[in-house]
């Protein structure tokens, strides 16, 4: 039986996140709750979660978590990390012995800074170097994987219910202001814990519900810009795109979504702001081959932020909530009553209209 | 009212109109039996030589000179439809004489017979119309 | 010739019973075939003249004929067939090379046949085009690498020249000279009601066609016939024709019989004279001479134009589009090698080129890796028969593909396949005005708009079942084609799973 990575597993899922305005930190224990009411959305084959704002005494230094089969192919990748970056510390993630969550690999952090020498004889971008590593680990090195990579935040997952999955991890004792959350219904698989979501790349992270058709269109072209798509996941395509289009090209998540899940030509023509409909449009013309259609509704998380957008015929449930300072996102409303009881305002954002929320201004993160 | 016109730019030669009339107006469900090893009697006419051929028929005009020459009363215009009474006419062909179009022409019996737009036939509308292959004769308002 | 070696390739079967003698059949052939015998008052027919194209039959109004194959055959034999020793007594009678007409009819492999297209099912909804948007509109042209933006931090929205197109379909180069005056009025007007593009081909462009500009593709062939400033300007786009699927490595010749009047003035020589173009542009002997032909037409027409280079699909050709894709063209037009034609030598047609499908995904995959794919876009021809092959293009990797026998055969063409005689009875390859006058415009018209927007409507049905809602989406998504009964390697080529996997 072909696994994870050889072959495209469709599944459906659960995705929750909350995020202070504030910048206020919140423990991972109210995210984790948030996915029991949603229960039968997954089928314990994946869980996840992503917090922003983990890791302030290391926010100099990219986070590396990854899972390892085997203790050689451990010392074979710090090997290879050595002689690239500086590791300031390097520990097993903890975790909670628990009868739910079984054959779990090797998993390690890493706070790493890339060898500045390495940086100046490639002429790479620090951001470039890491995105380049993480891939060539991912691709090349059997039985290591990097799940997160980002600055002061980090990704959790594995093979189980979410809920498990966030005890396992003992979120309870990371504080972030932002969190995002997934549970995972694979159709034909044993389940992968790397291909458990959250999917991330740097500082970004993507928590996805749906199966896209446009799969392959959309990862071949990625895969020109030097992204290998090794997981065959939706989640990790859409997390390569943000990356090039947010990182590489310099848009706005704003012009991200409209890239993703562009408007119909009909809806830009009637456009009435003259510059509005000239950017739509060239957006459009300019990425056609990163147009995602097919169901879903994804949070994307970055540095300061949470974009959740659904795909343009809203073919995925997804509602937005708020009270106060803190937005809070899910697939079912009774998650996001779960962290917050007496939310103020609930609705549910139409097809391809981005919902974005920023920490303010000034909130040092 | 709608009219037959003719196109003859578009006109081919082929005759279809006449062999397709000559059979809306035989009163048989079969063209074979209607017009199999028998001159044919159509009242549309291909005219014309090697470069050019165009159909003629009745142009139902608005001032028919066929009824003011007819020394039967034969000819008359029914809603705009110019017709013959077949029990009326005696065969003298005057109208023949004065159509300026040439679009009268007698029957196998002697007796005159003209387009009538197939109203009362089993075709319904001009058979030349519906069987011209190349859209050169119309029926339409102008 | 007194002994007839090659008997009658088709045999005219006319039931007397039905027969009507209305002598139709006899007006419309223009090979002469039918003949009254006033005598005996029946219709005979000279079936060696007959190139079974049909016409008589469409138009007999009793039903009364029938043309059929001769069965009169040779001694059977697996390696001497049929049609290859009536060659060889063509040419013992001739000594001249064999010419055809329309694309490769032999037995090769068609690959289309042999891809099926994805549904949704369960785990993702299929989308009813009747009740959501479902978009088919392209646009063709190169995509900037890099996005640039003001002082002010907004996108700077600059493009080099696209086209736009309502659905991923044009109609492909046919001369004016190789086809009628009113097949090129057909295809003109049903290009402009479409939203599509057609293409002059190489015959240059009709001053009666200058108003569809917007919707035509000037070409520029290696005779250069009718290309002046105004007709590169008059086009939507220039395309520089560097071979044809039908006969790669060979030029054209459209014989002085068919250099008359209008033709001879479009294509600016001398009525009567033969216009042939040579098999290479004689100032392109390399790919940097392309990059320069290129650039002199970009400054003919002030960059307002895109440039669409067109090859056919050889052996190596993922290397040549490459290297056509980083010679400043903004598309690539590839034709594979059952393109039509109007004539070519019958040995080229019949035994040189690859397959489209293969050449398409060789060359898409080729320009990935090389990460230059929005440098161009590309545009397939070379048999697409229908909307499942145009589904199934763009889903390898194609933007758009190019018709032209799909869409003479909607003009009412049947294939006989000898445009090359000029004496085409249903008006399209022949400039004889009286059967010219044959295709009435208005119908041609009509019958391309209906054929495109039946594709059009079944590409939307094909997409809907697949999940997607816009075309752009399909482009390049091999995952949603599997390959049946096909071989490793050939499916290694095309980039898909076998069926089942």
């Amino acid at each position: 039986m072909k696994t994870e990575g050889q072959i495209r597993i469709p599944s459906g899922c659960a995705i929750a996140a909350v995020i202070s305005k504030e910048g206020k930190k919140m423990s991972g224990e109210a995210i984790t709750n948030s996915m029991r009411p949603m229960h039968d959305r997954s089928n314990g084959l994946g869980g996840g979660f992503a917090g922003y704002g983990i890791y302030p005494d290391y926010k100099e230094f990219y986070a590396l978590h990854m899972f390892f089969d085997d203790r050689t192919t451990r010392k074979e990748t710090e090997t290879f990390l050595k002689e690239r970056f500086e590791i300031v510390k390097s520990e097993i993630i903890p975790t909670r012995k628990m009868p739910a969550i079984t054959n779990e690999p090797l998993i390690w952090r890493y706070f790493v800074a890339p060898l500045k020498s390495v940086l100046d004889r490639m002429q790479l971008d620090e951001r470039e170097f890491v995105a380049r590593t993480v891939m060539k680990i991912n691709s090349e090195m059997k039985g290591a994987f990097v799940f997160s990579s980002g600055k002061n935040m980090g990704a959790f997952k594995a093979v189980g219910f979410p809920e498990d999955v966030g005890e396992f991890y003992r979120l309870e004792e990371y504080e972030g202001y932002s969190w995002t959350a997934h549970g995972r219904y694979p159709t034909n698989t044993p389940g992968w814990w790397g291909g458990a979501h959250p999917f991330t790349l740097l500082d970004y992270s993507i928590v996805h519900n749906g199966e896209i058709s446009s799969y392959d269109a959309n990862r071949r072209y990625i895969e020109m810009f030097g992204y290998k798509c090794t997981l065959q996941t939706d989640t990790e395509v859409i997390t390569y795109i943000m990356d090039y289009l947010i990182r590489v090209q310099g848009l706005s998540p704003r012009d991200a979504a409209n890239v993703i899940a562009a408007p119909f030509w009909e809806t830009i023509d009637k456009t009435s702001d003259p510059a509005e409909k000239e950017r739509l449009m060239y957006l459009r013309k300019v990425f056609p081959s990163l147009l995602i259609t097919g169901p879903f509704s994804i949070v994307f998380g970055y540095k300061g932020g949470l974009m959740a957008l659904n795909d343009r015929l809203k073919l995925r449930s997804m509602v937005v909530g708020e009270k106060d300072d803190m937005t809070y996102i899910a697939s079912e409303e009774a998650a996001i009553r779960v962290m917050e009881p007496n939310v103020d305002k609930i609705w549910a954002p139409a097809g391809g209209e981005p919902v974005i929320i920023n920490v303010k201004d000034g909130v040092s993160l | 009212m709608k009219r037959v016109y003719v196109k003859e730019e578009w006109c081919l030669g082929c005759h279809l109109c006449e062999y397709n009339c000559a059979f809306a107006n035989s009163g048989q469900k079969d063209m074979i039996t209607a017009l199999k090893g028998k001159p044919i009697y159509p009242r549309i006419h291909v005219e014309g030589d090697e470069k050019i051929t165009y159909a003629v028929s009745c142009r139902h005009c608005t001032d028919p000179m066929c009824i003011k020459s007819c020394i039967a009363g034969a000819i008359s215009k029914v809603d705009g439809v110019v017709k013959v009474d077949q029990n009326k006419c005696v065969g003298c062909l005057t109208c023949v004489l004065v159509c300026p179009y040439g679009a009268l022409a007698p029957s196998e019996s002697g007796i005159m017979q003209k387009c009538e737009l197939c109203l009362e036939n089993t075709c319904g509308s001009p058979a030349c119309v519906k069987g011209c292959p190349n859209r050169a004769i119309v029926y339409e308002e102008r | 010739m007194s002994v007839e070696y090659i008997f009658p390739e088709f045999e005219v079967i006319r039931k007397p019973e039905r027969c009507i003698a209305c002598r139709v059949c006899e007006r419309q052939c223009s090979n002469e075939v039918h003949v009254f015998d006033p005598a005996t008052g029946v219709m005979i027919s000279d079936e060696a003249k007959c190139v079974d194209c049909q016409r008589c039959v469409s138009l007999c109004p009793t039903h009364a004929l029938k043309i059929v194959k001769n069965e009169s055959t040779f001694r059977e034999n697996a390696n001497w067939q049929n049609d290859t020793i009536k060659e060889v007594y063509k040419q013992a009678n001739s000594g001249g090379v064999l010419l055809s007409s329309m694309g490769n009819p032999k037995p090769f492999p068609v690959y289309w046949d042999k891809i099926l297209i994805n549904a949704s099912q369960v785990t993702n909804p299929p989308i009813d085009p009747l009740r959501e948007p479902m978009e088919t509109s392209v646009f063709l042209g190169k995509k900037p690498e890099k996005i640039k933006f003001d002082e002010n931090g907004k996108i700077k929205c600059e493009l080099t020249p696209q086209i736009e197109l309502s659905m991923p379909v044009m109609f492909s180069a046919m001369s004016y000279g190789s086809i009628s005056y009113n097949a090129h009025a057909s295809l003109a007007r049903a290009a402009t009601e479409l939203g599509i593009l057609y293409n002059t081909g190489e015959g240059g462009l009709h001053e009666d066609f200058y108003c569809y500009g917007p919707n035509t593709i000037v070409q520029v062939a290696s005779g250069r016939f009718g290309v002046h400033e105004n007709y590169l300007n008059a086009g939507a786009a220039v395309e520089i024709k560097m071979g044809q699927g039908a006969k790669p490595g060979i030029g054209g010749h459209l014989p002085g019989t068919k250099i008359v009047g209008d033709v001879s003035r479009t294509r600016m020589i001398p009525e009567g004279s033969d216009a042939i173009s040579p098999a290479p542009h004689h100032d392109i002997y390399s790919i940097e001479d392309l990059r320069q032909l290129v650039f002199s037409l970009k400054e003919a027409t002030e960059y307002k134009k895109p440039v669409i280079v067109k090859v056919a699909a050889v052996h190596n050709i993922a290397a040549i589009a490459s290297g056509i894709a980083r010679s400043g063209a903004d598309i690539i037009a590839i034709d594979g090698f059952r393109g039509g034609t109007g004539a070519a030598p019958t040995r080229i047609r019949d035994n040189v080129g690859i397959p489209i499908e293969l050449a398409l995904a060789a060359v898409d995959q080729r320009l990935r890796e090389e990460g230059i794919r929005g440098n161009v876009s590309l545009v397939v021809g070379g048999s697409i028969r229908c909307a499942s092959d145009v589904v199934k293009a763009i889903a390898l990797g194609a933007d758009a593909c190019y018709i032209a026998t799909a869409a003479v055969l909607a003009l009412g063409c049947h294939l006989c396949r000898t445009c090359q005689t000029g004496k085409c009875n249903w008006g399209i390859a022949t400039q004889r005005p009286d059967l010219v006058k044959r295709l009435n415009p208005e119908i041609g018209t009509e019958r391309l708009v209906n054929l495109l927007t039946a594709w059009k409507h079944e590409i939307k049905e094909l997409m809907g079942g697949m999940g997607i809602n816009s075309i752009e989406a399909l482009r390049g998504n091999r995952l949603m084609l599997r390959g049946i009964g096909l071989n490793s390697k050939e499916l290694e080529i095309l980039g898909i799973s076998h069926a089942g996997e």
